[in-house]
Order: structure tokens, then C-alpha cells, then sequence
């Protein structure tokens, strides 16, 4: 029951979790601060608007207060200087039928945003993890 | 390899894949019975990028050459709804020393009993079952098998952990088997003189993802030792490459231990799995 390829291999992945980076500096200014979210924002509104599969569910919605509540979101929950003072995710979300289809999509306009803005990629799965929990409070309303 | 060049050009050649509602790379693989996962284990995530709202279907290739076997398996996966998965694969297994090939039909179904793989607090959780059956069962009863047909049942747990490592996303799953089957299988299902054989074994994989479309990782698989022919476990280390959510291409190299008298069996895979 030896297997000699299996122990190297699992110890070098144990050892790469080790060189997990410390959070000296916040998520917020590795986002590049107020002005990366922004960017990161404009972009994402940019593909919402182009986008044909989710683009209805933002129809009715004004873009300017979107954009607004969206950054100070992101800054919020990236612990940047900010308080969300926007309503909460169930408010909004309630009556939109969000389906776990579309919610993903946006993921994926998320990570092209983030991709356009020049966001690395061990940043933006940063981003994408904090955001994760509030799924349960967006989709199926 | 002919198959494995006819789901490249298929996937290639049409641009419509139905079911896009998973991250990419996050459903894996086919594994070698059919069913969605890695290479060796089956996985609690149901194969192909169907959300809830989905139908999603795939088809997979992969060949396992080792020193003195080589390993064919093509099938399909059809997941409804992200709720429960069917498949089927056909295995051909080649020893060389006999000049002979061993084939073995699979059909399993996986349920979704929990959670989401990227989305939920506690890992997503699947109950499967595969039922195997050998065409010819010549070899398994020479060896000594009881059986050339047995049913395995599994419980899978998976997680995505989103910039775990070092901001990398880490997937890790764990399955517990209940199986008679000796070499998966293809040498039949328990022992003749010893009866029932069934045991839990389990199996893990683990993988971090290199940016959006690279996946790299291990696998361990426990395996019984029914024949008394000193059944090793397997492993592996792979590299998955998903280019698009239509396609994804997979080597690994692979320590199978002793088969059949023939010892320390290493070699090579490779699998594409074409998702529609």
C-alpha cells in the first residue's frame, strides 16, 4: 500500500499554503484604493451594459446611484474607508428573481471588470472570496 | 487517442455550449468510471457547468498508460439542475503481457445532497453510486474474483476555497467508497473463497489553480487487496488546462503500484472532457 509520487507532491502543496501572503496592507490598497474600485466599477457597469443574458435585471435601475452604492460597497468590504450606507442585499435583491445562472454570469463580468483594471489575479480571488457569502442573500428572492 | 481527437474537434468546431453557470475550471474533470471529478476520484461537484437552472451534458476521453497496461475509457455525463448526474462510461483495458483487453461498462448517477463548491460555508456534498460490469469476466474468475458485476457507493465532499493560497484558489475533496471491486473492477468484484468483501476505502484529490484556467494537483485513491495479488493504492499528480468552458485538457503522471503480479506500474494519462 506505498506510494512514493503522492507524499512529495502533497508536501510541496502543504508547503506552498504556507507562503500565504500577511495582510500588512488592506485589500482596499491592493484594489488601488478609492480610484481601482472606481475603475473596477466603470468597468463592470460597462459590461452589465453590454451584457444581453443580465442586462434586464439592471433595466429600471439608475446607473449613477448603482455606480455610487457599488463602490462604496466594494470599499466597505475590502476594509477601505468607507461605511455602506446603501440597503441591504436582501432589500435589493428581493422581487428580481435572481437565478443562480445569471449570478454567476455577473462573477464572470466581475472577473472581466477586474481583468480590464489590471487587477491580478491573487488579488481579485480576494475580492471574489469576501463577496461569496452574500450569494444566499442575492439569488432566489 | 482517435476519441480524444474527436471531442477536440467537436468542442472546437461548435461554439454553442449550452450550461455556462459555473466558474471556469471549477466542475473538473471526468474520472475514470464516468463519473465528474478528478482523474481517479469522483468528486462531489456534478460534472459540467450547469447551474440550478441547467441541463448541462459532457463527453470525456482519457488513456492511461502504464508500464505494462494501458487504460482506455470514453463516456458521457448528463447533469440535470445541478441536482443530480448520470453517466456512463466504457472502459477498455489492455494487458499487454496477455495480448488481451478487458472491457467494463460503468453506469453511475450522483446526487447533490448539499452546498455549493465555491458558494456555501461547508463544502458541497454528493452521494453517488457506480455499477460496474466486466463483458468477459474470464480473467476476473481465474483470478479469483466472485463476481463480474458489483455496485460501488460513495460520499464526496468538495470545497473551493476563493485566494486560500497565497491568493491562488484551492480545491481540496475527500470520498469515501464502499466497493468490492479489485483494480476498480476490471479484475472482477470480491473474492470467490472469502465471500463478501465489501470495504470502505477513501480517496482524496487536492488542487491549486494557477489563474482562471489552470488547475495543478494531486490524487490518492485507497484501493482493497480482495486477490491477495497485493493491490496497491493510486495517485497521481495532473495539470488541467481549461481554456474556455467548452473544453479541457488533462496530463498526469501516475504511480499504480503493483497490478497483477506486475510490479510498480508508472506511466502516463492524458483526458479531454468536450462540455455542452
Amino acid at each position: 500500500m506505498r506510494n512514493k509520487l503522492f507524499y512529495p507532491a502533497f508536501i510541496i502543496l502543504i508547503m506552498l499554503s504556507a507562503c500565504a501572503s500577511t495582510p500588512e496592507t488592506t485589500l482596499y490598497e491592493k484594489l488601488g484604493g478609492q480610484s481601482g474600485i472606481e475603475n473596477i466599477v466603470d468597468n463592470l457597469v460597462q459590461e452589465i451594459g453590454q451584457d444581453e443574458q443580465i442586462f434586464h435585471y439592471f433595466a429600471q435601475a439608475r446607473v449613477s446611484r448603482f455606480r455610487e452604492n457599488l463602490i462604496e460597497h466594494f470599499c466597505h468590504i475590502a476594509d477601505g474607508p468607507c461605511q455602506y450606507t446603501g440597503d441591504s442585499m436582501v432589500d435589493i435583491h428581493t422581487g428580481m428573481q435572481v437565478n443562480e445562472k445569471d449570478f454567476n454570469h455577473l462573477v464572470d463580468l466581475l472577473i472581466n471588470a477586474m481583468d480590464r483594471a489590471g487587477i491580478p489575479h491573487r488579488i481579485q480571488n480576494q475580492l471574489l472570496a469576501r463577496l461569496a457569502p452574500l450569494r444566499k442573500d442575492i439569488i432566489y428572492l | 487517442m482517435r476519441f480524444i481527437l474527436l471531442i477536440l474537434t467537436l468542442t472546437t468546431a461548435n461554439p454553442l455550449f449550452a450550461a455556462d453557470g459555473k466558474l471556469i475550471a471549477t466542475p473538473g474533470i471526468s474520472q475514470i468510471e464516468g463519473a465528474g471529478g478528478g482523474g481517479f476520484v469522483p468528486w462531489a461537484q456534478l460534472a459540467g457547468y450547469g447551474s440550478r437552472d441547467e441541463i448541462a451534458a459532457n463527453v470525456f476521453c482519457s488513456t492511461a498508460n502504464v508500464d505494462d497496461y494501458e487504460l482506455d475509457v470514453c463516456g458521457a455525463q448528463a447533469t440535470f439542475y445541478d441536482r443530480v448526474e448520470f453517466s456512463v462510461a466504457k472502459q477498455k483495458f489492455d494487458v499487454e503481457a496477455l495480448n488481451l483487453d478487458i472491457k467494463q461498462q460503468i453506469f453511475g448517477v450522483k446526487v447533490r445532497l448539499y452546498g455549493d463548491l465555491v458558494y456555501s460555508r461547508l463544502p458541497q456534498i454528493s452521494l453517488g453510486i457506480q455499477h460496474k460490469k466486466l463483458d468477459d469476466p474470464t480473467v476476473a474468475y481465474l483470478l479469483g474474483a466472485d463476481d463480474d458485476s458489483g455496485t460501488d457507493v460513495y460520499l464526496a465532499a468538495s470545497k473551493l476555497h476563493l485566494g486560500a493560497i497565497a491568493g491562488y484558489n484551492w480545491l481540496w475533496n475527500i470520498t469515501a467508497r464502499s466497493t468490492e471491486a479489485n483494480q476498480t473492477g476490471l479484475l472482477g468484484f470480491g473474492n470467490a473463497q472469502r465471500g463478501n468483501q465489501r470495504e470502505i476505502v477513501l480517496e482524496a484529490s487536492t488542487a491549486i489553480l494557477f489563474g482562471r484556467h489552470l488547475a495543478l494537483g494531486v490524487e490518492y485513491r485507497q484501493k482493497p487487496d480482495n486477490l491477495g495479488l497485493k493491490e496497491d493504492d493510486w495517485s497521481n499528480v495532473f495539470v488541467a488546462w481549461f481554456p474556455n468552458k467548452a473544453i479541457s485538457v488533462t496530463a498526469a503522471w501516475l504511480d499504480l503500484g503493483e497490478i497483477a503480479g506486475s510490479k510498480d506500474q508508472k506511466g502516463t494519462y492524458f483526458s479531454v472532457t468536450g462540455y455542452f
